[in-house]
């Protein structure tokens, strides 16, 4: 039941944004879903669709992607599971070094890792080639599946180990208590007691992995060579170099959305269906990790750890080896060659349109975050409501259709944007929104009406009571929630490579060009700069938030 | 500056439910005024439209003179306590209560002196500097009520401000609370629904049943001479027995339906005619003794609790209703479950209602409700 209210500055507020998000998220959206249903003439028509349902090559990317991404959740839960259940119930040592680097290699580069892990175990890969010369045996190359599969199972787990850890913390010792006081204590207890409190979780963790193993394009690019995924397919329609084909990169475009959004609608479904509410009052005391399951369970943390990490390592240990002159093998020896060939390659220029970006981005969507977030919480109504809504929609929304969603609609006359610095700020606010709107909703939603009402009844109007009290409280989680971003952004590859040009490069799409043009050597010194970019960035982040919940 | 609140023929709805219908009040100034009633009775929705957080569907607010119906809640000049308190975790004990006056635009030192009066006066000033959250319950319902009053405002309103605090602090903070509202004259209104609390602090106390006002009196005469049944039974515990009133060449008796009666003075005159009654006797309002075959309903004892002070006897009447009493407890022995006793009331202090429970018989009811309806 609503209360009626006198007219104020929000309903302004809601009505531009409203508008906002009309012009740049539902007119591109609607714009590549007319672009695949019609024809050259202006006709209506499915030739797209069925052009991509009727030919082989087409239609396995798609269950190349679903093969893989269901093989990347499996592993993803096997790995990340134990360890939260380690990292929970037992006191580790250098625990926090296991957390922190868990994040480190969510928040990397998508395709960094499957670039470092090619110069690992490709084809004339360190590994490979030190097997093959020491022993003589083939250990064969990660190209393809199994490469996905790797790269992606080591980037989406902490995902499953975050999201478990914050279930795990909320089962109240009592409920442990109980289960061993009716006589069911260790294992038995792990899987029916404490597995089954945490699977809703389990549930909505695979989700998660699953759709943004899906989306992912970075890594299946790198290293998926003949095994062609889904995103990658689309981008490669869209810069055929016979000429792109807008009309089925539209098309496959509304399958993809299609695609995620059925599995969002699950995840919306299943967390309504089988979340039930947990309460800690009392979290479990961690217990000591001691004897030869103690051994087993630091084993085990430290080298999932340690195999996760190892590419970022790497990469910034090749970025001071030598190179040969064309930058294009690495040879013995140290020096900042690698360095010095990036500098030339628009370094400077990629590495200042990346912070210009992120800052400009962020300080747009820390903005519009707090106003949608007040709007939905404080003031419910059906404008609103459909403001969130929106706000939602580039969750599902994988990055290259984003990106192909704004160039169809803001490509040509009148706008022009193509290339421009606008058109890719838009498209990282656009992708990263929901995120923070998220964030700052379950901040917001914390904080008790009482407090505004408290404000206000000591004389403060509304617009000091949203700058001074409500805003400042929200901060903590607006804060972390942008660095976060911010992390993303660096990182952005799938819509900028739509986007990019010269002018608007990123550290990013620098990296991606030198990798896929051979230029090992300065491939590696833009990469090396962006991790070292993430890493410091993802310290402060833990430096600053207290939480350990983290929303990805 | 104090005022006083009237308030004429309030109405609120929630969408389509009506909560209060038709009410009215009206709270002198400087006075200590508490609503209370069962839960969901309106009474946080009647004070949330005094401070203007609810919209009013009809009816006019005035302090004083001033219509308030449409003033921005921002400035009514109202000084508000919450139940979870509401004190800011962003901002230091101090500035937590300067927040307001710094709202005035009062000068820095005005600014300053003030709210170091209120930190003295509510003993938070040792804590001034910190950050809320290492504040204990009670220490932060102090700097709550610090801050509501260091903007001087004209009327204080309060929601359960002790609900949030264990028992013993509750006692303790409520005796604050009197007192300082005392010391600085403000007219407050008071939200509980624990009873003995609203006696403990208020000047008067309206009850409140189902967003309509029952009695508004003083708490000596709301337990003494409730309006109507519900009252009665709200406030303090009572027994209700069913009788009927006699009227015999000018006195007035009641009488049991075993057979007990008795006379009773101060009916009103309206009233003093034969006719089914209800008797609300209090526990400690009933005499008690061993049967000896005299005057008074027969009864047998169930079971009885020991307090020091006082026992309670638990005991059915011969009529089946069941009764509590109250007896100062005597030097012999308690008297054992299975005795037959006899019971005689005090007609000076019980009520009569008639037989729905909708009015007090007797004379004597101050109800400023009917008065000023
Ligand atoms: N925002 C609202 N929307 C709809 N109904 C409401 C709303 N707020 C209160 N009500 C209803 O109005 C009635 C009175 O509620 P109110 O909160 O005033 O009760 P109360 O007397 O303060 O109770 P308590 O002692 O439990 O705090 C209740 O029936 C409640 O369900
Ligand atoms: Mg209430």
């Amino acid at each position: 039941m609503k209360e009626k209210r006198r007219p104020d500055m929000w309903i302004a507020v809601s009505a531009v944004l409203f508008l906002l998000f009309l012009v740049f998220l539902i007119f591109p959206l609607f714009q590549i879903m007319k672009q695949s249903v019609i024809a050259e003439d202006g006709g209506f028509t499915l030739a797209q669709f069925r052009k991509f349902f009727s030919q082989k090559y087409y239609t396995n990317t798609i269950s190349n992607s679903l093969k893989v991404t269901l093989a990347v959740t499996a592993c993803s839960l096997l790995v990340g599971i134990p360890m939260s259940y380690f990292y929970s119930f037992y006191r580790l040592r250098l625990s926090k070094l296991v957390f922190t680097i868990s994040i480190l290699c969510c928040m990397s580069a998508p395709f960094l890792g499957a670039y470092s892990w090619i110069l690992l175990l490709g084809r004339s890969g360190v590994i490979t080639t030190f097997f093959r010369s020491s022993f003589g045996i083939d250990i064969g190359n990660i190209y393809g599946f199994g490469g996905i599969l790797l790269v992606q199972t080591l980037k989406f787990f902490p995902l499953v180990f975050i999201y478990m850890n914050g279930a795990f913390r909320n089962i109240d010792n009592s409920l442990m208590e109980a289960s061993a006081n009716l006589g069911c204590t260790g294992l038995k207890r792990l899987f029916t007691v404490v597995l089954a409190l945490v699977m809703p979780t389990v549930l909505a963790a695979s989700l998660l992995v699953f759709m943004r193993a899906f989306a992912d394009f970075g890594t299946p690019v790198v290293i998926g060579e003949g095994y062609m995924t889904f995103p990658v397919l689309i981008y490669r329609e869209f810069v055929n170099e016979n000429g792109a084909d807008y009309g089925f990169a539209s098309a496959i475009s509304v399958i993809a959305i299609a695609v995620t959004a059925l599995v969002f609608l699950a995840q919306k479904w299943a967390t309504r269906k089988f979340s039930f509410s947990l309460n800690s009052l009392h979290p479990v005391e961690k217990k000591e990790a001691k004897g030869i399951g103690g051994f087993l369970m630091h084993a085990y943390c430290y080298l999932v750890c340690i195999i996760a990490f190892m590419p970022q390592v790497f990469i910034i240990y090749l970025s001071f080896r030598n190179t040969n002159a064309a930058g294009t093998i690495f040879v013995d020896g140290y020096s900042l060659c690698s360095y010095r060939a990036a500098m030339s390659r628009l370094l400077m220029r990629s590495m200042g349109n990346t912070v210009k970006l992120g800052l400009l981005a962020l300080l747009f969507i820390i903005v519009i975050a707090i106003m949608i977030s007040y709007l939905t919480v404080r003031r419910k109504n059906v404008l609103n409501d459909t403001i969130d809504t929106f706000s939602m929609i580039p969750y599902i929304m994988p990055g290259v259709v984003i990106g192909i969603a704004l160039l169809t609609a803001f490509g040509h006359k009148p706008f022009k944007l193509t290339g421009t610095f606008t058109i890719m700020l838009l498209a990282v606010i656009i992708r990263r929104l929901p995120y923070t709107i998220r964030s700052a909703t379950a901040t917001l939603s914390q904080i008790p009406m009482s407090i505004e009402e408290a404000s206000i009844s000591l004389g403060a109007s509304k617009l000091k009571t949203l700058t001074r009290i409500t805003v400042p409280m929200m901060s903590s989680g607006i804060l972390s929630g942008a660095i976060l971003s911010w992390v993303a952004i660096l990182t952005e590859v799938s819509s900028a490579i739509i986007l990019y040009n010269n002018r608007s490069i990123t550290m990013t799409i620098s990296a991606y060009v030198a990798i896929t043009r051979g230029n090992e050597g300065m491939a590696a010194a833009f990469a090396a700069i962006l991790t070292v970019m993430t890493i410091i960035s993802l310290l402060i982040y833990l430096k600053i938030s207290k939480s350990e919940d983290i929303r990805l | 500056m104090r005022k006083n609140i009237s308030i004429q023929h309030a109405v609120k709805r929630y969408g389509n439910s009506t909560v209060i219908h038709d009410l009215s009040l009206f709270v002198r100034e400087g006075e200590f005024f508490t609503l209370l009633g069962p839960s969901g009775c309106g009474k946080t929705t009647l004070l949330r439209m005094i401070a203007g957080f609810n919209s009013i569907e009809g009816g006019d607010f005035f302090f004083n003179d001033t219509r308030i119906n449409d003033m921005d809640p921002a400035k009514r000049n109202i000084g508000m306590v919450f139940q979870n308190y509401a004190i800011f975790p962003n901002l230091t004990v101090r500035k937590n209560i300067e927040f307001g006056l710094r709202n005035r635009k009062l000068p820095k030192e005005e600014v300053r002196a003030q709210a170091e009066k209120f930190m003295h006066l509510m003993h938070v000033d040792e804590y001034a500097d910190r950050l809320p959250d290492r504040l204990s319950g009670g220490q932060q319902q102090r700097v709550a009520l610090a801050r509501a009053l260091a903007i001087t405002p004209d009327v204080l309103l309060m929601d359960e401000p002790l609900s949030n605090l264990d028992a013993k602090l509750r006692v303790e903070m409520r005796s604050v609370i009197k007192e300082i509202q005392n010391k600085v004259g403000i007219t407050t209104v008071y939200v509980t629904h624990d009873q003995e609390e609203a006696m403990a602090v208020s000047d008067r106390i309206a009850v409140m049943n189902d967003g309509v006002i029952q009695h508004i009196g003083t708490p000596k005469n709301i337990y003494q001479r409730p309006a109507n049944l519900f009252v009665a039974t709200f406030i303090g515990r009572t027994n209700v027995l069913k009788g009927r009133l006699l009227a015999e060449s000018g006195r007035t008796f009641i009488e049991t339906h075993d057979g007990y009666r008795a006379e009773i003075r101060g009916v009103l005159s309206g009233y003093a005619s034969d006719r089914d009654i209800v008797i609300s006797v209090r526990p400690e309002e009933f005499r008690l003794k061993v049967d000896d075959g005299g005057d008074g309903i027969s009864a047998t004892i169930r079971d009885s609790v020991f307090l020091g002070l006082n026992t309670h006897y638990f005991v059915t009447l011969s009529t089946g209703e069941e009764a509590e009493i109250i007896q100062e407890s005597s030097i012999d022995s308690i008297i054992e479950p299975g005795t037959r006793i006899r019971l005689t009331v005090n007609t000076e202090k019980v009520n009569i209602f008639s037989e729905d429970g909708s009015a007090n018989l007797l004379a004597g009811v101050v109800n400023d409700n009917a008065m000023e309806a």
